[in-house]
């Protein structure tokens, strides 16, 4: 399957009081035509800000892209004027957020909301976009879709809310949607509902996804390769399979490690990640994850460990005792 | 249950009355709390777990005082709070403590790590003089993994974890006896919510601590808690020791949150089954006839939309309330 998007050493900055955040330094990623690919990493890793440097929607002036290239479809969005720009949000890469509510107009009807995307991108008439919008509610599984066009965002549950930004990410037919947690809002029998019905459509109709979470099991459950995000660097790759099975960062094997699993007996004590997560403003040299880390030695906080293979099917780590990791004891792969 | 009763919650009603006032709108009842019964033995930990808007909160809120119940009994070392006068409530208080989701929005901006801890040790009256507080604050700040020198911060100074274990050292202060944590960790990080499940843990054993450990993450749940309550629309609908609730659950509901779950594991996943309820939980305002679960069950049968299933004990020890269980 050919590439749909090709980031390459992309860097975003934000300028605070505090000096320079390189919330995004130096990363390079892809995704393919109808694949799910996850990003995950914890709050303030910079996975957020990879989707909205996408979309190129980081905020100025604090928030800049400096470097590095997006290629959509072959065509770098970067060099895009914000014209063309706009043609390409929504109509072609499409976004859900975590909270619905926020994203959404609480004073246009649901009905306003889904036909104006159809409207401007397709060029749709009025009554061909309701009939339209109508027909993506019940794809979603929103009964009475109807009756549901002239009602207002908080008409709808938390649930339903998502259920519509799906339904309208998928309006135009994109053919990349970004998911930023899309399900961290929502109860656990919703969240399954939500991802359930984003995973058969989004094989029914060939999009590719890209899946922003922190929820080790639902990048388990949903993703074909994985990106493991660290102080705005991806610091693990590889197929979901790899790096749950055999992780080679010291940091994707301690989440995995420090979650209690359901699957498996109870165990007396957690395995935390000791320590705190870095400041992004004053990060030390070398690799990031030094100070947190147990494998660590010397040169890690000398030298900045790059990406380089590990394994086969494109598993690639940055840390430089990663051939380490395999043989230490407990590895999450050797647990069953 | 293990030791004797600490904690005694008999009939627990919280109802909320809505509409009319300024804005008028349609009046009506949310009965967010709707006879919930349990009791937690002392040094125990017990789970409470239940999507948004189960009444696992206000339940928590009910015991601590902070609302007061529509009816029912809590019985706490043996005296019923729901009728203690303001004195008698103060000196109560102090033993019932609670750590809250987001430390941010509950910790005070404008003072430091150790004032705050130092605060309540002066109005209880439980350390007395300046010298012997500074010594208690460093006490409870290496008792929950933070440094001397972090009296002298203010919260914006401290990441997520380390502003929750100020949290815990504030409640730990009182010398409480029962804990009410409502989703310690829901708002932190993965990374760090082990480490404070670790504390909270190695707190219970060092000082005896009584929890009721309120939270949506079922797994987290099984790991803390002795033994787990399960809250739908008000209720309790199961209720057995830990291994008994996730081994073999009784009510389907418990059985869908447990399948709902994914596990981080790409292997099992695609092997897995996961049985996904149909529709969302039901209006508090309006609850269901019969047993409020039905409408989403995949098992209910007639008698379940007419018949209040019971909390009946099913197995000894093992609750559930289901028509069918």
């Amino acid at each position: 399957m050919g590439t749909l998007l090709d980031v390459v050493d992309l860097q975003t900055h934000f300028v605070t009081r505090g000096g320079v955040v390189r919330a995004v330094d130096g990363v390079s990623w892809d995704v393919a035509e109808s694949e799910t690919v996850a990003l995950v990493g914890e709050s303030g890793c910079g996975k957020s800000v990879s989707a909205l440097s996408i979309m190129r929607l980081v905020a100025p002036p604090a928030g800049r892209i400096v470097g590095g290239r997006i290629l959509f479809k072959g065509r770098d969005l970067l060099a895009l004027d914000e014209e063309a720009m706009r043609r390409v949000r929504g109509r072609e890469i499409a976004m859900i957020f975590q909270e619905p509510m926020t994203s959404l107009n609480p004073v246009l009807t649901i009905g306003r909301q889904m036909t104006e995307g159809l409207e401007t991108h397709l060029g749709m008439a009025q009554t061909a976009a309701r009939a339209r919008a109508a027909e993506l509610l019940a794809m979603v599984g929103i009964p009475d879709p109807v009756r549901r066009l002239p009602q207002y965002p908080h008409q709808f549950s938390g649930g339903m809310r998502q259920r519509m930004m799906i339904a309208m990410a998928l309006a135009c037919e994109p053919s990349l949607v970004l998911a930023d947690e899309p399900t961290t809002a929502l109860d656990v029998t919703i969240q399954a509902q939500i991802l359930e019905l984003m995973k058969s459509l989004s094989r029914r109709l060939g999009v590719a996804m890209l899946m922003i979470t922190h929820n080790l099991g639902v990048v388990a459950r949903y993703a074909d390769r994985v990106n493991v995000m660290y102080a705005g660097k991806i610091i693990e790759r590889g197929t979901a399979r790899e790096i749950y099975a055999n992780p080679r960062h010291p940091y994707t094997r301690g989440l995995l490690r420090s979650v209690p699993r359901l699957d498996e007996p109870r165990r007396a004590r957690l395995d935390p990640i000791e320590g705190q997560p870095p400041d992004l403003s004053r990060l030390p040299g070398g690799c990031a994850f030094v100070p947190r880390c147990a494998f660590r030695v010397e040169r890690c906080a000398v030298e900045t460990p790059p990406l380089r293979a590990v394994g086969g099917a494109g598993h690639v780590s940055a840390c430089w005792e990663a051939e380490r990791l395999s043989a230490a004891p407990e590895a999450v792969g050797g647990r069953r | 249950m293990k030791g004797e009763v600490l904690l005694e919650v008999r009939n627990l009603v919280k109802h909320f009355e809505i509409g009319g006032g300024l804005f008028g709108g349609r009046r009506g009842l949310v009965r967010a709390v709707d006879g919930v019964s349990f009791s937690i033995g002392r040094g125990e930990a017990l789970g409470l777990v239940g999507e948004s808007g189960c009444g696992k909160t206000t339940t928590g809120r009910c015991i601590l005082q902070l609302e007061l119940p529509t009816s029912g009994e809590i019985l706490f070392e043996g005296r019923d709070l729901t009728k203690l006068g303001p004195d008698e409530m103060r000196a109560v208080r102090r033993r019932l403590q609670v750590i809250f989701q987001d430390p941010y929005s509950s910790l005070n901006p404008r003072m430091t790590v150790g004032d705050m801890i130092a605060e309540p040790l002066g109005v209880h009256g439980l350390v007395r003089g300046a010298g012997a507080r500074r010594d208690r604050v460093r006490d409870l700040l290496r008792k929950v993994g933070l440094l001397p020198q972090h009296a002298a911060r203010y919260p914006h100074q401290l990441s997520g974890g380390q502003r929750q274990r100020v949290g815990i050292a504030r409640a730990l202060a009182m010398e409480p006896a029962l804990i009410v944590c409502d989703e310690p960790v829901s708002a932190l990080d993965v990374s760090i919510q082990a480490q404070i499940i670790n504390l909270l843990e190695d707190l219970q054993a060092d000082l005896g601590l009584t929890y009721l450990f309120i939270a949506h993450d079922l797994a987290v749940v099984r790991h803390i808690s002795d033994r787990v309550a399960v809250m739908y629309l008000g209720k309790i609908v199961e209720l057995a020791d830990r291994k008994t609730l996730y081994d073999d659950p009784l009510h389907p509901y418990t059985r869908a949150l447990l399948s709902a779950v994914p596990i981080p594991d790409p292997e099992l996943e695609a092997r897995r089954e996961h049985l996904v309820l149909r529709g969302e939980v039901p209006s508090p305002l309006d609850p269901p006839a019969g047993c409020v679960f039905h409408p989403r069950c995949p098992i209910a049968e007639d008698r379940c939309r007419r018949v209040v299933p019971e909390l009946r004990e099913v197995k000894p020890g093992h609750w559930a309330a289901c028509l069918l269980a």
